[in-house]
């Protein structure tokens, strides 16, 4: 298996109202592989956009990614990266699919002329050749009628069909990963399965690596082959995907699978997780989920590293530890 | 249909737009198109076709006090205030743009140094500026009165760009270009500034009619377009002698003035509302 992006000790600092600095993201690490999914799983505010944004380098002034980070791209150490080198790892190494097709693509340009851009952004190609290239694109996320649909403008395409340009832009410059924040959470179920479908099929027929971002425990099964949870800045439990839902260990992750609606199974009330994730501003002291946590115990005061819960399942908890005795 | 275009269809429908839309085509073209056809508004005294002559046939707007047709005046008037109207506000709406776009996309010291000049220059009233400069430099060349309202009318227009800038760079489609590796003058020029042009379109049509003012002000002062050369506000200046006696010579400049800046307004107001709607 050969990996294509490594992330390891991710930090993140933003300044508060008194220049303190504080981590939305701490010490975040995982990798990609080429043809397979990592999702990454977490409520909002734990983190998982910056993570995203940082591979790209893209992370919002003030804020900065502290020393001891490491985000390598194969032999690039992105991280080392300025000016137009920095550049060219946009788009043509990692592809990126926004949260809202609705705002993420411009609305004075043609669907065309906005795929292309990423072509041209990158290879030395005429515009004819761009315009080929940006059919072609559309062909293969699946746009009926693609020579017409160049032509449009954003808003004269349905949210489905945005989302689809969005993936074809993504696409433009020929990256081996693609980053999907939330890609299906402004869409309709039944468009959401249908953009999951196109994802599939390129990471299958170009061999991509996809690092899916999501609240959405439903649409990682089945779909990713690896699921990393975060909560408070940190991933708390990694496994493969069958692992996580056949024993989700962390009480987080538990607290997840409990508070989703089951099909199958004993009709009873959902338990939502108490409380609710604390600002980045005051993660809390010792285990991040301890105020919430209905299995806190003494040790809990003291910040649990990943600790293996069982073949390439580890999580953040010292209840591993327990349960090796 | 872009939606620059769907902008103008939807000002066209609205009512008084259209009305200001033709009529500022009807006086441009006027303007343009119509002295060879009218007698020479340079013409020397003619005493025998009679001075102050009242408005009737053969001399629609009447004759001045030289025996010259005012209705030749008037329009070979709006070719140059007009001129300097538009040429100065396309000056104004290019330093704008480009001072606006630069403070908001930049951001940081450049966008505090930028913002800070023209605030001083915002806080210096823009006719005590030109007096100034008019009061020192007696019979100002055209082009040099072009340069000066045009490099003295960009404050207000940058101001509004870089605002809208500020709002536009934190778009996820200014995000995504960012994401997918585009060239930082791509981003400026094929993405924001694209994206402000209907605000600069509403700025250049409601500041064309400011100009319009502003010259025949100065022109009324003495300080503008000088004579012979005709000019609404010049027009004016001269007929304040026989306002009583032979009105016309003054009121239809003065008309003129009034139904230009009038339509400019009702047209920029259109755009206005049609830019606002489509961003609702």
């Amino acid at each position: 298996m050969s990996k294509v992006l490594e992330v390891e000790n991710l930090r993140i600092s933003f300044p508060d109202e008194e220049r303190r600095r504080f981590y939305p993201v701490d010490g975040v690490s995982f990798t990609l592989e080429r043809g397979r999914t990592l999702a990454l799983v977490g409520e909002s505010g734990c983190g998982k956009s910056l993570t995203s944004l940082a591979l790209l380098r893209l992370v919002p002034a003030p804020g900065r990614i502290e020393a001891g980070s490491n985000i390598r791209l194969g032999e690039t150490d992105v991280l080392s990266l300025e000016g137009d080198a920095l550049r060219h790892i946009r788009g043509r190494r990692i592809g990126m699919i926004f949260q809202d097709p609705m705002t993420s693509l411009n609305p004075v340009f043609t669907v065309g002329d906005q795929i292309a851009e990423g072509v041209r952004a990158h290879f030395d190609v005429s515009r004819a050749e761009a315009r080929q290239r940006a059919l072609r694109l559309l062909q293969e996320v699946g746009i009926p009628d693609p020579a017409e649909r160049l032509k449009a403008y954003p808003h004269q395409l349905s949210g489905g069909m945005r989302q689809r340009v969005m993936i074809a832009i993504a696409l433009s410059a020929e990256p081996e990963i693609l980053v999907a924040d939330e890609p299906t959470t402004a869409l309709d179920v039944t468009v959401q399965a249908q953009i999951l479908e196109v994802l599939d099929h390129l990471r299958a027929t170009r061999g991509m690596a996809i690092l899916l971002i999501t609240h959405d425990l439903g649409i990682v099964a089945g779909r990713a082959d690896r699921v990393a949870v975060m909560y408070a800045g940190q991933i708390v439990e990694q496994a493969p995907t069958d692992r996580l839902f056949a024993t989700p260990s962390h009480p987080y992750t538990q607290g997840l699978f409990a508070s989703v609606p089951r099909i199958t199974g004993p009709v009873g009330r959902l338990t939502p997780i108490g409380g609710s994730v604390p600002p980045a501003t005051a993660w809390p002291q010792g285990c991040r989920f301890r105020p919430r946590c209905p299995k806190a115990f003494d040790k809990s005061e003291l910040p649990p590293p990943l600790l293996p819960v069982g073949p390439e399942h580890r999580m953040r908890c010292w209840l591993a530890e327990e349960r090796d005795r | 249909m872009t939606p620059a275009l769907e902008t103008l269809h939807r000002a066209w429908q609205n009512p008084r737009g259209r009305a200001g839309a033709l009529v500022l085509v009807a006086v441009a073209a006027a303007a343009l198109l119509a002295p060879p056809l009218l007698p020479d508004p340079l013409a020397q005294p003619d005493l025998l076709n009679g001075v102050n002559l009242p408005p009737g046939l053969g001399h629609p707007f009447g004759t001045d006090q030289l025996s010259r047709d005012v209705f030749a005046r008037v329009v070979s008037g709006g070719r140059i205030s007009l001129a300097v109207a538009v040429l100065a506000m396309a000056l104004s709406i290019t330093l704008g743009a480009a001072i606006g776009l630069i403070a908001g996309y930049w951001g940081g010291a450049t966008d505090i140094v930028l913002m800070r000049l023209v605030d001083g220059a915002l806080a210096v009233p823009r006719l005590f500026l030109l007096l100034l400069v008019l009061a020192v430099w007696e019979r100002v060349p055209i082009g040099v009165l072009i340069l000066l309202i045009g490099t003295t009318g960009w404050f207000a227009t940058s101001r509004l760009v870089r605002g809208e800038v500020l709002r536009l760079r934190e778009e996820a489609y200014i995000h995504a270009a960012e994401a997918l590796g585009a060239p930082r003058r791509r981003i400026i020029f094929r993405h924001l500034l694209p994206n402000t042009l209907g605000l600069l379109l509403v700025a250049a049509t409601l500041g064309v009619g400011e100009v319009i003012l502003l010259e025949a002000g100065l022109s009324f002062l003495g300080l503008g377009i000088h004579p012979p050369t005709p000019s609404w506000g010049g027009m004016i200046l001269e007929a304040k002698e026989v306002l009583v006696t032979a009105p016309w010579v003054g009121v239809f400049p003065g008309l003129a003035i009034v139904v230009t800046v009038l339509s400019a307004d009702l047209l920029g107001d259109a755009l206005r509302d049609s830019i606002d709607l489509w961003r609702a």
